[in-house]
């Protein structure tokens, strides 16, 4: 009896998307509305509704294995937050995600010995994703149960049917591959390059779009349409700018030019203040935070462009795209000549922005907030 | 504290996007009273400022019809006062909002019986009843 119920769950969680709903009391009803929120999540047309249901009828439950080298776990932080959906949580019940070294249970020799066996058993058929960047310079920078993070990932992307680099470190090597790069750090694609890699940059990306592309490759059983530098074009196909509710005040020149002044104040547009939206594609805009509450341009920040390549190399937060950078070679010449002279160089740079605002600077006050 | 008073984003100025997606329901009235054609309009894929979905909501108003849904989370289904423009809202457990779209139909799919419950519900129903029988 007991050996008759084992196999008929195993047979339902080896089933389709569609039976493994049903023998969950799922009704129709209730995965109409999973397929509505699906396709919206996917950034799809709602025409295309009725195409997500037949697939996603007919999806079966793909094994899933998830690789974490040189990150700081925001991605999965990021991607946690977004299980508390309802919706959500059906897409993670509908994979199988067999190895996550910070979720699972299993720790050292048992949780290795999962991984193995799930490569193994789906070899060729399932999804490797990988957070965090794989440093070069030396193995023992990151290593896990004594395993380099390059040998680990070149093990388990040879029977990997497509792999997901999330966030900006397994993208573009990220904050570990800012200068001066002490790791060595790379990117997942900078190793791989005999398999498909998708990747889902930011730090960290937007949760339902690390999930909206588990859902299209669960829905269709491939890998959505990805632009040069292989991101899906149904999330990073359009700049933060173009989409920005703030748009229409960069078209007739209206910016804010500190944070407190009378433009910050009524909501115009952010460039001034070093917003990277006209360079950065993401769907923040969009979908944007915490169940769509908000994204940064809306809570009064500029983009700071995490999901670019080399972010964090990009001239400082707070400069105008249209500004030059400071140029650091000159400053390196100064720095020949002197450390304190270099210091010197960038101090009165410092401290002629800080005059510049402390003229425009007006005080604002708890009155004015609760006008 | 109430936060409609706390808008220091954007002021009394917004993206202007409000308007042209009520044209687009229009357009889209137009085409389900000339042709029959039904359209939908996801609301959360279209740039918005803060306040502006509350004023393409507030616009539409509501009609005769008011529905709930208890399936994975609630949903909230109505017409609006103009016939033929529904707002459906969907919400998880957590009562957040994970979809929001408008329909423009003379009934939203979602409030059909789907084929696939009502065969359920016929085996069901044989099965209930048989055992009332024995």
């Amino acid at each position: 009896m007991k050996k008759d119920s084992t196999r008929k769950k195993e047979t339902t969680e080896k089933g389709t998307l569609g039976e493994t709903l049903r023998s969950r009391g799922v009704s129709r009803r209730s995965f109409m509305k999973f397929c509505a929120t699906t396709a919206s999540m996917m950034a799809l047309p709602p025409a295309m509704i009725p195409m997500v249901a037949r697939a996603l009828e007919n999806a079966r439950r793909p094994s899933v294995i998830w690789l974490s080298f040189q990150e700081c776990t925001g991605c999965t932080e990021s991607l946690t937050r977004a299980h508390t959906s309802t919706v959500e949580s059906l897409i993670f019940d509908s994979i199988s995600l067999d190895y996550h070294h910070t979720l699972q249970a299993a720790a050292g020799t048992a949780a290795e010995a999962a991984r193995e066996a799930a490569m193994e058993e789906n070899y060729g058929n399932y999804l490797l994703v990988v957070d965090g960047s794989i440093p070069l310079d030396n193995p023992g920078y990151s290593t896990i149960a004594g395993i380099s993070n390059l040998d680990m990932l070149t093990e388990c992307a040879k029977g990997a049917a497509a792999i997901i680099a999330v966030g900006t470190c397994a993208t573009y090597g990220g904050i570990p591959h800012a200068n001066p790069n002490p790791t060595g750090a790379v990117s997942v694609k900078q190793i791989i390059n005999d398999k498909p890699v998708i990747n889902v940059p930011g730090c960290p990306p937007i949760p339902v779009v690390i999930t909206g592309v588990l859902a299209h490759y669960l829905t269709f059983g491939s890998l959505p349409e990805l632009d040069h530098i292989g991101r899906p074009k149904a999330f990073y196909g359009q700049s933060i700018h173009d989409r920005c509710y703030r748009r229409p005040f960069y078209d007739k020149g209206q910016f804010a030019e500190t944070f407190d002044d009378e433009g910050a104040r009524k909501g115009w547009c952010l460039y001034k203040l070093g917003c990277k939206g006209p360079t950065t594609y993401n769907a923040c805009a969009t979908t944007k935070w915490n169940n769509a509450t908000s994204f940064p341009i809306e809570s009064g920040h500029p983009c700071i462009g995490c999901s670019e390549p080399d972010f964090w190399d990009g001239g400082g937060f707070y400069k105008a795209l249209s500004m030059p950078t400071e140029n650091l070679s000159q400053t390196a010449v100064y720095a020949a000549a002197g450390a304190v002279a270099a210091g010197t160089v960038l101090g009165a740079m410092n401290r002629a922005k800080k005059n510049a605002s402390n003229k425009i600077h007006i005080k604002t006050t708890v009155d004015d907030l609760q006008k | 504290m109430n936060t409609s008073s706390f808008n220091i984003q954007t002021g009394n100025e917004l993206t202007w996007n409000a308007r042209p997606i009520l044209f687009e329901v229009r357009h889209a009235l137009e085409e389900l009273v000339q042709s029959g054609e039904n359209s939908i309009i996801d609301l959360r894929s279209i740039p918005l400022a803060p306040g502006e979905e509350e004023t393409i909501i507030n616009t539409l108003g509501q009609g005769e019809v008011h529905a709930s849904l208890d399936a994975l989370g609630p949903s909230e289904i109505y017409e609006t006062r103009y016939a033929g423009v529904w707002l459906i809202t969907h919400y998880n457990e957590e009562k957040a909002v994970v979809s929001r779209f408008i329909e423009i139909t003379k009934l939203p799919e979602i409030l059909e019986s789907q084929q696939e419950d009502m065969s359920n519900a016929l085996v069901e129903l044989t099965r209930d009843l048989g055992t009332q029988d024995a």
